[in-house]
């Protein structure tokens, strides 16, 4: 029997070159893609720190704003004002939010817990002017800007983000854990209570960050209802209270390029705060929800 | 038949007097681990009588009817999906938890009908226990806590810190977890082994004294070592609760139960003394399974 092989080659060729190149091609695309959306994050970092970082001092976070006409100051008000604002934002929006979410994941029918869903849905993507132009309607119309109405506006856009996630978290337990529960004789309430909300706890907390994140920079509402507001420090919610992102609107409008400076500065500030509570609630999130399912 | 069960139950009761075991105080008597007066034979049996089961509209039981002595093991075997954990999940009310769970037909322990208008099932649950196939220990607990669970959640009188420690380790050392977990009570649940959480689980559910102990193919989610030591815990924990026992592992049932229950297809075929069921079975079917001819 005759034993010369045929002769070929292993090389690629022709249509199965082409493939090659265009395999080659279309990864080089999706890499310089995926560089670009990380770079849009790098550039924005970059020259915020670059145009800030003349006025960015210590005094700027303690000090209130310079009088008129005057250079320096910070903006002690506005850090204090969102802060407070903020906190309203979560005395309303997490019980709220976090018993919708148990609501929506263990007692409601089926049928009710997927139409709820999807109106916290909706909820969740109507812009911030609308809910701040409701607010304005509602509660500053006829009477004035206030914290109160402020910090109501920043609870409704905070509403669905906390319920959503409430939910999908204790969707994470495993139902055996209930199960293990209900066997031993322990009512649903108690067993959800004592054995269910724990697992799920953590991701309760990386919900509130990642509600408390998207809030703080929340400009749109807080520009209808509490905009006009003092120069000093003030914790008084049922007048208009300062806060960081209408600063930073209204010192970028003003003729001073000191002011413009600070207005990066404070942009800076957000920046900073808004970056550390999102890492946070990630890495949190990622132990939560080992957490939730038991690893 | 009765005159040498009772010899067998009592050669049992002697085998287990050994000094070596580490049980609770050595019983002539089966004693419960709380000293209640009881009477010479303890022990509680349960009757099912023509139970129908349906997920939704289809049903998956057609009339069972099969007693559970009291003090014995009563193995449930048969092909996947004849309905043996379905039947088994009916025994503790369980069933009805699962979306369109239904249930038909008289289950009675002690005499008393579970299903009856005024039965809770919550204390239901509390008397007739259940282990799962695949452990399930509360993953925010520790081992300690664990245990304790039950009798801290479940409506039973409140117990006092000292009595709940001797409790949890009167369940650990039934379920023959003590010596292993006994200097990391506080350690996590989830922080065990596989067959260990098995036993945990089985210390939890023991913990809350059950009359009736179902067990759900608590092995086979276990490597053979840690299954044979499942096994050795079901010959011990027979003379204090009455153990019902689901497996498709008809070896396992050959070892461990003193009756045996042949399920097909949602309908019992044949019951009667594990001996009888495997050696010379009435029914052709039976027979046709226990030789492995399908299943």
């Amino acid at each position: 029997m005759s034993t010369t092989a045929p002769e070929f080659s292993l090389r690629a060729t022709g249509r199965v070159r082409r493939r090659q190149l265009v395999n080659r091609a279309s990864l080089l695309a999706a890499s310089l893609a995926a560089l670009v959306a990380v770079a849009v994050l790098g550039l924005l970092i970059g020259s915020v720190i670059a145009k800030a970082a003349s006025a960015i001092n210590l005094d700027f976070i303690t000090k209130d704003p310079a009088t008129f006409g005057m250079t320096g100051g910070g903006i002690a008000n506005a850090l204090v004002g969102t802060g407070i604002l903020i906190l309203i934002a979560m005395v309303i929006a997490v019980p709220i939010g976090v018993f919708a979410g148990i609501y929506t994941s263990e007692f409601a029918k089926p049928a009710v817990s997927s139409t709820v869903r999807l109106v916290l849905d909706v909820l969740n993507g109507v812009p911030s002017i609308i809910i701040g132009i409701f607010i304005f309607g509602l509660l500053v119309v006829g009477h004035k800007q206030s914290g109160w109405s402020g910090g109501i506006a920043l609870a409704i856009i905070m509403l669905p983000i906390i319920a959503r996630s409430t939910q999908e978290v204790l969707a994470l337990v495993p139902g055996t854990v209930k199960e293990a529960g209900l066997a031993l004789g322990i009512s649903r309430w108690r067993t959800f209570l004592a054995v269910v909300l724990p697992a799920a706890f953590g991701g309760i907390i990386t919900a509130t960050l990642l509600g408390v994140a998207r809030v703080a920079g929340e400009t749109a509402p807080l520009l209808f209802t509490s905009s006009i507001a003092a120069n000093t420090v003030t914790t008084d919610p049922s007048q208009a209270l300062p806060s960081i992102p209408v600063t930073i609107f209204t010192y970028s409008e003003s003729p001073s390029p000191d002011q413009h400076a600070q207005a990066w500065a404070a942009a800076l500030v957000l920046i900073v705060f808004v970056l550390l509570i999102s890492i946070v609630a990630r890495v949190f999130a990622a132990r939560a929800r080992r957490r939730a399912t038991g690893r | 038949m009765a005159g040498s069960d009772q010899a067998r139950f009592e050669t049992e009761v002697t085998r287990v007097d050994t000094p070596e075991r580490d049980l609770a105080p050595t019983p002539q008597v089966p004693q419960r681990p709380s000293g209640r007066p009881q009477p010479i034979v303890a022990g509680h049996g349960m009757e099912a009588r023509d139970v129908k089961a349906w997920y939704g509209s289809s049903q998956a039981l057609h009339g069972i009817s099969v007693g559970f002595a009291a003090n014995q093991v009563t193995a449930l075997i048969g092909p996947s999906g004849c309905g043996k954990s379905t039947f088994v999940r009916c025994l503790n009310r369980m069933h009805e938890e699962t979306p369109g769970g239904r249930v038909e037909g008289s289950i009675t322990l002690d005499g008393h009908d579970i299903y009856a208008s005024d039965a809770d099932p919550v204390t239901v649950r509390s008397k007739i226990g259940m282990v799962f196939q695949k452990p399930n220990p509360f993953p925010t607990k520790s081992i300690f806590e664990n245990v304790a669970a039950g009798l801290k959640l479940s409506g039973g009188k409140r117990i006092k810190r000292a009595d709940l420690s001797e409790r949890v380790e009167r369940s650990l050392r039934g379920a023959g977890l003590w010596d292993e977990v006994r200097d990391r009570l506080n350690a996590p649940g989830m922080s065990l082994s596989g067959g260990q959480q098995q036993r945990l689980c089985i210390a939890r559910t023991i913990a809350v004294e059950p009359d009736v102990v179902l067990m759900d193919e608590p092995a086979s989610a276990l490597d053979p070592v840690a299954t044979l030591r499942i096994e050795e815990l079901i010959a011990e924990l027979r003379l204090r609760y009455t153990i019902v026992i689901v497996t498709h592992n008809m070896q396992q049932a050959a070892r461990v139960a003193d009756s045996t229950a042949f399920m097909l297809s949602g309908e019992l075929v044949e019951f009667g003394p594990t001996d009888k069921i495997f050696t010379n079975p009435d029914d052709e079917r039976t027979e046709q399974y226990v030789t492995g001819k399908f299943g």
